[in-house]
């Protein structure tokens, strides 16, 4: 990166380091933690989205719709999420590729063949002559959506929770004065459900937060990745030799998500304070109470 | 090869007993099955020893937490913080690579040679993790419920003559236990459910000797078809959470037998505090 770098093997103490972490593949490195950040952003709305439609389905009145809901929210609580990140992204993969065979190939042909999954070429996805970097994102694509099932089914859980805790009062009160069973949820439920939320919803936060270097094991080349890559003894072949470093590597990665989890406290502490501003509830008793004195 | 051959053969394979190899051919659901269900012995190994452990020092913590001096509070504070804010991915990682850095021969402690070749395999290494990573959770729940157990039951203890560790044994630690234990089964079931991560972090699964998801992944790998395996592995997770919840809910039974009305069936609420 700097022009002194030219030359490596030349180079002592901090000006090698300085080299040899502003490197390449150091800086695919930095760029994994963005891929980190940008997991986050986009499963933590697509999750909440999954859960509040599996917590409406689970209240619905409809008998196969609600068990379906209830399915859906309470199959995290027996089974690992693990179990479902490696589950989830695989069987989308062939699902989508079955659909693709189906429509696009000699669909005559079985799909399994002994131990093999087999389709033609056309219906692979990506294809095989798609760019590097659309294998890349189709990973990035199928991590997400296993993070969002799984979290959406955390959510459903809290969600059905808070909206079982919003007062019945309220609700009859709304019903009273002629608004329907759509109404009702729109203008009454919903906005009353978030401060009951909250506490959930704040610690499926963190949880989801310390699940991402899990994104490993779906095969996205993530912070944990790139800190074993970096990490690991490297021969005097290579321009910046050194030994084993993974220990370092992954104390670093320790302090990312020390800083990311003591943030997101800090900031959830002051998002509880503030909904339960006005309130029926102890916090926002003890509020008016430190108004009042 | 009937079922009950591979039964024999595969029933105990996770623990080295049987087969030397894993099967290479077949894969039907006995197979899979019998070794799934060898592989759950791992996850119930981690678990019961880890909770068992994690209990004991969970107290310990705790009641630092609450010390009034700073050089009992700041360091618990501190591994709470540490254990709690990091995910337990990383602390696998971290743990394996520390403990790979010792030196193979043994360290020398006056005099003595101490082996440390057996803290870089799972079954001492993912352990140690395991255990200080519910340590710390328990702790944090076990402190709420300490700063919660009502005055006036200290206040009865102290009208009683009771001081010190009688008080402690005799009253805060069971109220303690009473008020924390719904906010601790979650936390066991959670940590039941993270053992399946210890043979994909790091720690080498010796001579294939891996649990239930290891097992899971490697058929799922071989015959290119996951809706077999993870669906038998899942159902015996799902088996031994209601086994779990079950037994926790019968010492919560026991914790609140003197209460009227109360302590009857606990229905089960993930608090989702972790």
């Amino acid at each position: 990166m700097f022009s002194y770098c030219t030359d490596p093997s030349s180079l002592e103490g901090l000006v090698w380091l300085s080299c040899y972490l502003t490197s390449g593949t150091h800086l695919l490195f930095y760029a994994s933690f963005g891929t980190v950040l940008i997991l986050l952003a986009i499963t933590a709305p697509v999750a909440l989205l999954f859960g509040y439609g599996g917590a409406m389905a689970a209240r619905s009145s409809i008998a196969p719709l609600r068990w379906f809901g209830k399915l859906y929210t309470s199959m995290v609580r027996g089974v690992p999420d693990i179990i479902f990140f490696l589950f989830v992204p695989i069987a989308l993969d062939q699902g989508f590729e079955w659909l693709r065979h189906q429509a696009l190939c000699d669909s005559s042909q079985p799909v399994w063949q002994g131990n093999d999954f087999v389709v033609c070429d056309a219906a692979k996805l990506p294809l095989n002559t798609s760019a590097a970097w659309v294998h890349d994102a189709y990973g990035i694509f199928l991590a997400v959506i296993a993070f969002s099932v799984v979290f959406g089914a955390f959510a459903a859980n809290v969600l059905f929770g808070a909206m079982q805790a919003v007062p019945r009062a309220q609700l009859e009160t709304a019903e009273a004065y002629g608004m329907t069973r759509r109404q009702v949820t729109r203008r009454v439920l919903v906005p009353q459900m978030w401060t009951y939320a909250l506490p959930g919803l704040s610690n499926l936060w963190m949880i989801l937060i310390k699940a991402t270097p899990l994104l490993f094991l779906l095969g996205v080349e993530d912070v944990v990745y790139w800190a074993r890559e970096l990490g690991g003894a490297k021969t005097s072949a290579f321009s910046y030799p050194h030994p084993d470093w993974r220990l370092y590597y992954f104390l670093a990665l320790l302090v990312f998500y020390l800083l990311m989890t003591w943030a997101s406290e800090r900031v959830l502490g002051r998002v509880t304070q503030r909904l339960s501003r006005g309130q029926a509830t102890m916090g926002g008793d003890a509020q008016r109470k430190g108004a009042v004195a | 090869m009937s079922c009950t051959q591979t039964i024999i053969d595969y029933g105990l394979r996770s623990v080295g007993i049987g087969e030397r190899l894993l099967p290479r051919e077949g894969y039907d659901l006995c197979q899979q099955f019998t070794l799934i269900g060898s592989g759950l012995i791992w996850n119930l190994y981690f678990a019961v020893l880890a909770l068992a452990m994690g209990f004991v020092l969970a107290t310990v913590v705790a009641l630092g937490k609450t010390s009034s001096s700073p050089w009992l509070r700041r360091p618990a504070d501190a591994f709470i913080f540490l254990f709690r804010g990091s995910p337990l991915f990383i602390q696998f990682f971290i743990a394996y690579e520390a403990l790979v850095l010792l030196p193979r021969a043994g360290v020398e402690v006056f005099g003595l040679t101490v082996q440390t070749s057996w803290l870089t395999k799972a079954w001492a290494g993912a352990l140690i993790v395991l255990t200080l990573n519910t340590t710390a959770y328990t702790a944090q729940i076990f402190h709420g419920a300490l700063m919660s157990v009502p005055r006036g039951d200290v206040e009865a203890a102290d009208a009683y003559g009771m001081t010190g560790w009688t008080r402690f044994r005799r009253v805060i630690w069971p109220t303690m236990l009473r008020l924390a234990w719904p906010s601790y089964t979650n936390e066991a079931i959670f940590l039941f459910h993270a053992t399946t991560l210890v043979y994909f972090s790091g720690f080498p699964a010796f001579q294939q000797r891996g649990d239930a998801l290891y097992y899971a992944s490697y058929f799922a790998d071989r015959t290119f078809n996951p809706f077999v395996a993870y669906p038998i592995a899942a159902a015996y997770f799902v088996v031994a959470t209601l086994l779990l919840i079950w037994l926790f809910g019968c010492v919560n039974r026991r914790l609140n037998r003197h209460l009227p009305g109360r302590g009857g069936r606990v229905r089960y609420r993930p608090l989702l505090v972790r």
